[in-house]
């Protein structure tokens, strides 16, 4: 579809919004160190989706909390709108807080049992500006971008809301403070297929209706294809592969991307007769 | 084609007892059978009963689940399936593990770390004879690694040395140790890496192959998986199956409303998935305790007429490929149009 796929020309003009500029990450095990992600390098652009993609124990998630400045990195540095974020402090920080917002994979973790999920959206409005809106019209236009309505959500309890609900929840409560960037890790992992694809279409709705730029992060290439523009490959703490989604995945380059591709079960073939030739 | 049948369950029904007789069926009135050597896949969205299912025909079910009904014929027997009167339990133990045997969902992660595969080995064979030598056990457990082509040397390390890919196909070969002639294995392969996805799945096949059992139930949410590894599927929906019949023609022919929008929301990576826009099936899973009238997909279905809320659609025989629906039933042999799910 060309609406999700832009003219590599269109993806090359979008500027920078965040970029990991030799990005490296060890961490102390017992025997020694583990080099979690090994000099990364990686360009998020403006209104784009942006997928990283390997398998579990890759480094995808500690190259996201480096990132999102949630864990300091070992060396290299992170760059926000061309300005070096990597040890910014205080004010400074909660900036970049409000920009860059996480969704992470279990959204139950998150939720606290014994708040309405309308206390928990109020609570993060807390620091926002609000620019003339008052909290509720906010939520309720947040809501809105996700499909759901006020009354679907603001008075409930979050056992008392599906999967796909309470994730669509936490992606209204990363939208409340205007983010710039969201970083989404195994979001959609732990989902249905079906809601799975409701929520992939919220976050592409929200690219195309505020800019928002989406690192998508996931084991499952599938999700990547269905809407990322670009894919990051990562295989032991590296970049193997990067380039647009069509590129990656229809012409890979590196075997570990091919070996990926060869490996992920399809509706296609069954195995039982290729085994019996 | 006369095939034989390995096993067949026949009205199983399943509760979860509830406050003041709240009960909660979330397996109403199942059928189903698994021709020998076969593998059937049982798919449906999370919640709609898989492993209730699973574990009644397992006979594992323990309060607050009570199996209220259902008969299993297998290999010439014929066991009643309900849990209700005091013998149930002493009457299910001789069928367990070794005439059915449940592989459950992330059994994997319930090993304790520090616990040596030997240890775990015997520990499972002995809960069903308790006077097997060890070394007998570990005899057999190191041929049936040899035989799948898997390194002996596991047996004698701790499960927090195994990947997550090995220890799963490791539990999977220890439930299967005692032959069982069905192995019903839940979500196997949901927590892995498409790597060790494949390797589980080919393991499977080499043990059905080998007749190491007679047939297999694999229970999961995802098709690819299932339209991989499996003869046939069941597609379940709010505690009752909807459509039944060989995989091909489900993945291809799909006559259930449920089972083409499952169907659609399948990504993979292909061009069809790249330029596809899938809606997504609207609304939710109903509450189990209080299902929609008549057929049950009603309130989200893209087919819905009046007589869909009223009444609840039989079971429809199209050469071995079984549907409940009335859409189905008025346009007999037509494939429900993908269209209907995408944008
Ligand atoms: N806090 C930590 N301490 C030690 N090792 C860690 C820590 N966090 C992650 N790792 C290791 O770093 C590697 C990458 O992990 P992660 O970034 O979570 O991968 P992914 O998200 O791709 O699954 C893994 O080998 C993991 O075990
Ligand atoms: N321990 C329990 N107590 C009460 N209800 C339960 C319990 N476990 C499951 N249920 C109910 O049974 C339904 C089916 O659950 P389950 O068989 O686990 O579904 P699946 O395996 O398809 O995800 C759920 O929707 C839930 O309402
Ligand atoms: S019976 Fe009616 S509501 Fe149910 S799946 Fe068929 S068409 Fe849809
Ligand atoms: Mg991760
Ligand atoms: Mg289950």
């Amino acid at each position: 579809m060309t609406e999700t796929a832009p003219a590599p020309a269109g993806a090359a003009a979008a500027p920078v919004v965040l970029a990991a500029d030799h990005v490296t990450k060890q961490f102390r095990v017992a025997g020694g160190k583990l080099t979690a992600v090994d000099d990364v390098s990686v360009e998020f652009r403006e209104g784009q989706v942006l997928a990283v993609v390997g398998e579990s124990g890759s480094g995808k998630s500690t190259l996201a909390r480096m990132l999102l400045r949630l864990l300091p990195v070992t060396s290299g540095a992170v760059l926000y709108r061309g300005r070096d974020i990597t040890r910014i402090k205080g004010a400074d920080l909660r900036r970049y807080w409000h920009d860059v917002q996480a969704v992470f994979q279990d959204p139950f973790a998150s939720f606290n049992q014994f708040f309405t999920v309308g206390h928990m959206l109020r609570r993060s409005l807390q620091t926002a500006d609000l620019g003339g809106e008052t909290a509720e019209q906010r939520i309720e236009r947040c809501l809105g971008y996700v499909g759901l309505k006020p009354e679907d959500a603001v008075y409930k309890y979050p056992h008392q809301l599906s999967g796909g609900q309470r994730q669509r929840v936490m992606i209204t409560r990363a939208l409340l403070v205007d983010p710039k960037v969201l970083v989404a890790d195994e979001a959609t992992s732990m989902l249905d297929a079906s809601l799975r694809v409701s929520v992939l279409n919220v976050l592409q709705d929200l690219r195309r209706d505020l800019g928002l730029t989406v690192l998508f992060i996931t084991h499952d290439i599938g999700q990547a294809c269905y809407f990322a523009d670009q894919v990051v490959v990562m295989e032991h703490g590296q970049v193997v592969e990067h380039g647009p989604t069509d590129d990656v995945i229809f012409n890979p380059q590196h075997s570990y991307t091919k070996r990926l591709l060869a490996d992920v079960p399809n509706l296609k073939g069954s195995l039982k007769s290729q085994r019996l030739g | 084609m006369s095939e034989k049948i390995l096993m067949r369950a026949t009205n199983v029904t399943a509760v979860y007892a509830g406050e003041e007789g709240a009960d909660v069926p979330a397996v109403d009135n199942v059928t189903l059978e698994v021709p020998e050597g076969e593998i059937l896949g049982l798919a449906g969205e999370s919640g709609c009963g898989k492993s209730t299912l699973g574990n009644a025909l397992a006979m594992i079910a323990n309060p607050p689940l009570y199996v209220l009904g259902g008969q299993m014929e297998i290999d010439g027997q014929s066991i009643g399936l309900t849990t209700l009167g005091k013998s149930a339990n002493a009457r299910h133990r001789p069928y367990r593990g070794q005439v059915v045997s449940m592989l459950p969902q992330g059994a994997m992660n319930a090993i304790s770390p520090t616990l040596r595969i030997r240890r775990l080995v015997c520990d499972v064979v002995h809960a069903h004879h308790k006077d097997m030598p060890r070394s007998e056990i570990l005899d057999r457990a190191s041929d049936r690694l040899d035989m799948l082509g898997m390194p002996k040397r596991v047996l004698d390390q701790y499960a927090h040395q195994l990947s997550g890919g090995m220890k799963q196909r490791m539990v999977t070969v220890i439930s299967t140790l005692l032959d069982p002639h069905l192995l019903i294995a839940d979500e196997p392969t949901s927590a892995l890496d498409v790597s060790s996805q494949k390797q589980l799945i080919e393991m499977l096949l080499a043990m059905v192959e080998a007749k190491i059992m007679r047939g297999v139930i694999f229970i999961t949410h995802d098709l690819p998986v299932l339209s991989m590894v499996t003869d046939r599927l069941a597609i379940m929906y709010a505690g009752k199956i909807v459509e039944t019949g060989r995989t091909e023609d489900l993945v291809h022919q799909a006559r259930h409303p449920y089972t083409s929008a499952l169907l659609a929301a399948v990504l993979d990576p292909t061009e069809a998935t790249r330029t596809k826009h899938v809606l997504g099936i609207p609304g939710a899973p109903p509450n189990l305790g209080h299902p929609p009238t008549g057929c049950r997909f009603h309130p989200r279905c893209a087919f819905v007429k009046p007589r869909c809320s009223a009444a609840e659609p039989a079971f429809r025989d199209e050469d071995g490929h079984l549907v409940a629906c009335w859409w189905a039933e008025a346009n007999p042999g037509v494939t429900v149009p993908v269209e209907v799910n995408l944008a």
